[in-house]
């Protein structure tokens, strides 16, 4: 995944079953969730919670998609067989993810199709850590380990949340993301471990990504606009600066043992805070790129749409052929 | 192990099979992230990892074979258009989805006919390998034929491209059953059947989904293509440029 923990405002599909505001029906959903049940996809919902719902796990479901093009753009340039197989299995994971959350916001009403509209139109976001460009082969190992990293923290909360399809499919999902979080350091220590131009690669990279990266937990919760009705639903259960403060933590930690240091000479440790301070985020890049002026915003939403466009033949084809063959299947019968 | 003086033909052979593996997957890896839908991203990147396993130990046991200390990264990375063996139809353009499916649907057809043969080989490792590989083969052949009948059979559209994609292809197959010297000493070792014997069933394989998919299957023409012998087309050096560029920027590196 990669979820910025940004819920982003958009148009959602006034389609999916009707719901019938009933106040009945208000109270036993609240109960539940405060109880710390689970929502399932039967189950009577608000109107507005199951918008939100849609609109989170289609960003997140995009956020996957969209994250194979910056990895894949380094499969045909992977260094060793070993690599390029690690890496060719990351990024169909990535698909993976994909699949399972466009399976889990159909559980709502919507179908994948209108949701790839949505982001083909440009009406649906995704994550905008994928607008930056992977340079170097150094880029593949920073990507696992602080953006794989990053998305690990702000998913593990949703685990439990309170949609069930939503939860179980992120159980399936937290577990590769580590798996790809390791794989991504482990690349870094080994180019660590060689020539001084492999080093300067790594360390050119972190400069690159470090921001970008804790900029994934969203905006201040001074400045988050969703974040107090999604904690109320069970949608949300950590802040946005909390698990900001521990992905940092965790961060320094492992970049000392890797041997690289981070772009911010105000990281240090807070021994009364007992956590690092670090520098002011650049939130005018952050909206920058999100509101679609990153390097590449454009780029990367026109290698899905030619993707889409490109197979609508295919799609087509394989429809036309269901058709015939069951026309077929009933002229015999 | 006990080093044998090595066998040309039989360092030769196994690199041949390595080399369509690798060429084919790297091709395939092409695709991630791009393809007509989701599933079949999943699909093809899959497809392309299987490829690049069967290289790898593909690659490695030639290695061994030569016994010069090559291992499969030197072999994948450091060798030039002349020194690779693989079938031509795998370093072709992917082109469009029908063309890729076609592609694949020729050569998994026939890689399953080889891995079936290669249980058997007096190469007990390489029968190794062929009995992991089999079933891969399967299903890339299982896959890519399904697709071919439903393009094939599918809209106007979908017919004309499949049908110009088979067209474009169909000259490439006659290398799978070109024999050179190396080729007979194989046989007559057990390592490997003689590719003659492995066109008829080939033929059998792939005819019937072709006429399935309602396409036209093209007569031989005396288009000869050489590509295992180690004469390629145009692509591969293309192909290669990228594929190699961090190990040829970066000499003695360890990634
Ligand atoms: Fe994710
Ligand atoms: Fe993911
Ligand atoms: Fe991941």
């Amino acid at each position: 995944m990669y979820t910025q923990a940004l819920d982003i405002p958009q148009q959602s599909a006034d389609k999916g079953p009707r719901v019938v505001e009933n106040p009945a029906y208000q109270v036993e959903f609240d109960t539940k969730i405060d109880a710390g049940g689970y929502i399932e996809a039967k189950d009577w919902m608000p109107e507005a919670y199951r918008k939100t719902l849609i609109r989170q796990i289609s960003q997140h479901a995009h956020s996957e998609i969209v994250g194979m093009l910056p990895e894949g753009n380094w499969i045909t340039r992977a260094p060793t067989l070993k690599r390029k197989a690690i890496l060719l299995a990351k990024v169909q994971d990535e698909g993976g993810h994909g699949l399972y959350l466009y399976a889990a916001a159909e559980t709502l009403g919507v179908s994948r199709d209108e949701l790839l509209e949505a982001l083909h139109t440009g009406k649906a976001k995704y994550s905008s850590i994928f607008n930056y460009p992977t340079l170097t082969w150094a880029d593949i190992g920073v990507i696992g380990w602080l953006v794989d990293g990053a998305a690990i923290m702000n998913q593990i909360p949703l685990c439990k949340c309170s949609y069930g399809p939503y939860a179980r499919a992120m159980v399936r999902i937290c577990k590769e993301e580590s798996f790809h979080q390791r794989q991504g350091y482990d690349l870094l220590l080994q180019m660590m471990k060689g020539t001084e131009e492999q080093r300067e690669m790594v360390q050119d990279a972190v400069n690159r990504w470090w921001w970008p990266s804790i900029m994934m937990f969203g905006p201040h919760d001074k400045d988050s606009v969703h974040s107090g009705q999604s904690a109320r639903w069970g949608i949300k259960r950590i802040s946005n600066d909390d698990l900001r403060q521990k992905f940092v933590d965790a961060t320094v930690e492992q970049a000392k043992v890797l041997g690289v240091t981070m772009p911010d000479p105000e990281l240090k440790w807070n021994a009364e805070r007992g956590h690092h301070d670090f520098g002011a985020i650049d939130w005018d890049e952050f909206w920058n790129v999100v509101n679609g002026h990153g390097q590449g915003n454009v780029d990367r939403l026109a290698a899905r749409v030619k993707a889409w466009d490109d197979g609508a033949w295919v799609r087509e084809a394989a429809l036309e052929h269901e058709r015939k063959r069951a026309a077929r299947e009933h002229q015999a019968a | 192990m006990t080093q044998q003086t090595p066998n040309p033909a039989h360092i030769e052979y196994v690199t041949r099979i390595g080399d369509n593996a690798l060429i084919l997957g790297q091709r395939m890896s092409e695709w991630c992230g791009h393809a007509p839908v989701l599933e079949e991203d999943m699909a093809l990147a899959n497809m392309s990892l299987d490829l690049i396993g069967q290289a790898r130990m593909l690659l490695t046991r030639a290695g061994q074979l030569e016994g010069k200390g090559r291992d499969e990264d030197q072999l994948a990375f450091l060798r030039t258009e002349m020194h690779y063996r693989n079938l031509t139809l795998c370093e072709l353009p992917n082109a469009d989805f029908g063309r890729t499916m076609v592609r694949n649907f020729l050569f998994a057809s026939f890689q399953v006919l080889l891995w079936e043969r290669l249980l058997a080989s007096s190469d007990t490792e390489l029968a190794a390998i062929a009995a992991k590989s089999l079933k891969e083969a399967r299903y890339h052949a299982q896959h890519a034929g399904d697709w071919v009948v439903r393009l094939g059979d599918g809209t106007a559209e979908s017919h004309e491209r499949t049908q110009a994609a088979l067209d474009y292809l169909w000259p490439y197959t006659a290398e799978f059953f070109a024999a050179n010297p190396t080729d007979e000493a194989i046989a007559a070792a057990g390592i490997g059947p003689a590719w003659s014997e492995l066109e008829a069933a080939w033929e059998a394989a792939v005819v019937p989904v072709l006429n399935e998919a309602t396409l036209t299957v093209p007569a031989r023409t005396p288009f000869k293509s050489y590509g295992k012998f180690g004469r390629h087309s145009e692509h591969l050096g293309h192909l290669l440029s990228e594929m190699q560029y961090l190990q040829r920027t970066y000499p003695g590196a360890q990634w």
